[in-house]
């Protein structure tokens, strides 16, 4: 397993509510593992206590094998592939230098930073010979979340992390983007967590579905079983659907 | 002048990285480096001369102090200012807190930190030339000889140059940060 978490909980220091309310799954190579869930539920939360930007009150995360406490945050961090709900690209770097900035500070030679930064535009959709010197302001919305997806690829992690990376995009880019991340996943062989609250992206591209509502893991299980579930969580999730 | 800018910036821009990025040192610092600014320059020359004595010392400290706020301010302004899903991406993606200074935040910033600079450069031209009343030297003296003996022409001579010398000083700090800084949009 590439990811496993084990009764994960947090709570804010001083305020006793728990944001994260014991919560267990595992993601194994190859597999998508979408989180579900309303605004507020938990996933960005969720998240980031498997990356270290949040520390998790008690239980525990283990990425390829080795518990998650145990590796220096940033250490840990450069084998996660992370893409954040606003995409975050640094404003003052063209394209090719934020999908190259890792591997860049790996001390990689340039000229395979160069080769790795071209393969990884071009696996993303992206023309590297029009886009590698555009800065992101000359950038469609669509075309952001495709760097941002490469930059997180850059190190070739085993694990991906994102957190609704399509999230502001009109239906048409958005159903291409998905379409191409399935392709991308299976190609790839990664574990990734795909956080969204749009039941039919998280249908398409995972192959198990967890839903989170307050803190609290409702349901985990295939896409198949997540349609025919009786739970009134995901029924009223399958409603909106 | 280019000496006191100079220390203003190496103490202001690592107060102002603090002050951002602790906000328990927001308050005090900024405070401190107000009032300083508000004290009169000749007042200031008067609490100084005591510790460093009548000369060049008590008038490059006094610059330094003067030039401090703005440069704190600004370099505060700008690194606060920075998106915050950029840091986070930053952090996220396992970049050190060095280097996410280094390559992120001063880079962005170094806009309002550079027109700190320029406003922290022209303030001191200011202060310098009044610093000719406690026997610092510089254009100041001939505007203050030239005040205490009624002669225009002399009042000129030292005028003139502190007021070509302030504007040309921003001038060349305007072109610097047009060069330098990353232009937003
Ligand atoms: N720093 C914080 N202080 C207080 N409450 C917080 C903090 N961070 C998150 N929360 C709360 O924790 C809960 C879960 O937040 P989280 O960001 O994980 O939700 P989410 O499922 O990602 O929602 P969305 O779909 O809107 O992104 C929310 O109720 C939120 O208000
Ligand atoms: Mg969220």
């Amino acid at each position: 397993m590439v990811l496993e978490v084990k009764d994960l909980r947090y709570h804010l220091p001083g305020n006793g509510r728990p944001l994260v309310d014991g919560i267990s799954f595992s993601v194994g190579a190859g597999e998508t593992l979408v989180m579900l869930g309303r605004s507020g539920a938990g996933k960005t939360t969720t998240l980031k206590l498997v990356n270290r930007l949040l520390e998790p009150s008690s239980g525990d995360v283990r990425v390829s094998g080795t518990p998650a406490h145990a590796v220096e945050p940033t250490k840990l961090r450069r084998r996660i592939g992370y893409v954040i709900q606003e995409i975050g690209l640094f404003p003052h770097f063209t394209v090719a230098a934020n999908v190259g900035l890792l591997p860049r500070l790996a001390r990689w030679p340039s000229d395979r930073i160069d080769a790795r930064v071209r393969e990884l535009l071009a696996l993303v959709g992206l023309e590297p010979a029009e886009f590698a010197a555009r800065f992101p302001h000359q950038l469609s919305g669509g075309q952001r979340q495709r760097v941002g997806v490469a930059r997180a690829l850059a190190l070739d992690p085993q694990l991906l992390l994102l957190d609704e990376p399509f999230g502001a995009l009109d239906p048409i880019t958005r159903l291409e983007l998905q379409r191409e991340f399935r392709a991308l996943a299976s190609k790839l062989g990664k574990a990734a967590v795909f956080v969204t609250h749009d039941v039919r992206e998280g249908l398409l591209l995972g192959t198990r579905i967890g839903l989170l509502d307050g803190g609290r893991l409702a349901f985990l299980g295939t896409p198949d079983d997540f349609r025919a579930s009786p739970q009134p969580e995901v029924r009223k999730f399958m409603e909106a659907a | 002048m280019a000496i006191s800018t100079g220390l203003a910036l190496l103490f202001g821009l690592p107060l102002g990285v603090l002050v951002a990025h602790h906000p328990a040192w927001r308050r005090p610092v900024l405070g401190l480096a107000n009032v300083f600014q508000t004290i009169p320059s000749l007042a200031l020359f008067g609490l100084l001369i005591p510790v460093f004595g009548i000369g060049a010392w008590t008038a490059i400290t006094a610059l330094v102090v003067y030039a401090l706020l703005p440069i704190v301010r600004n370099t505060y302004t700008g690194i606060a200012g920075v998106d915050a899903a950029v840091r986070e991406a930053g952090r996220g993606m396992g970049m050190t807190d060095g280097e996410l200074l280094r390559l992120v935040e001063l880079p962005l910033a170094a806009g309002f930190i550079l027109a700190g600079v320029r406003i922290a450069t022209v303030v001191s031209v200011g202060i310098a030339t009044i610093a000719a009343a406690i026997g610092a030297g510089g254009l100041g003296v001939y505007i203050f000889r030239g005040v205490a003996t009624v002669d225009n022409t002399l009042i000129l001579a030292g005028a003139i140059p502190a007021a070509l010398l302030a504007l040309l000083a921003d001038a060349l700090l305007g072109v610097v940060e047009r060069r330098l800084v990353w232009r937003q949009r």
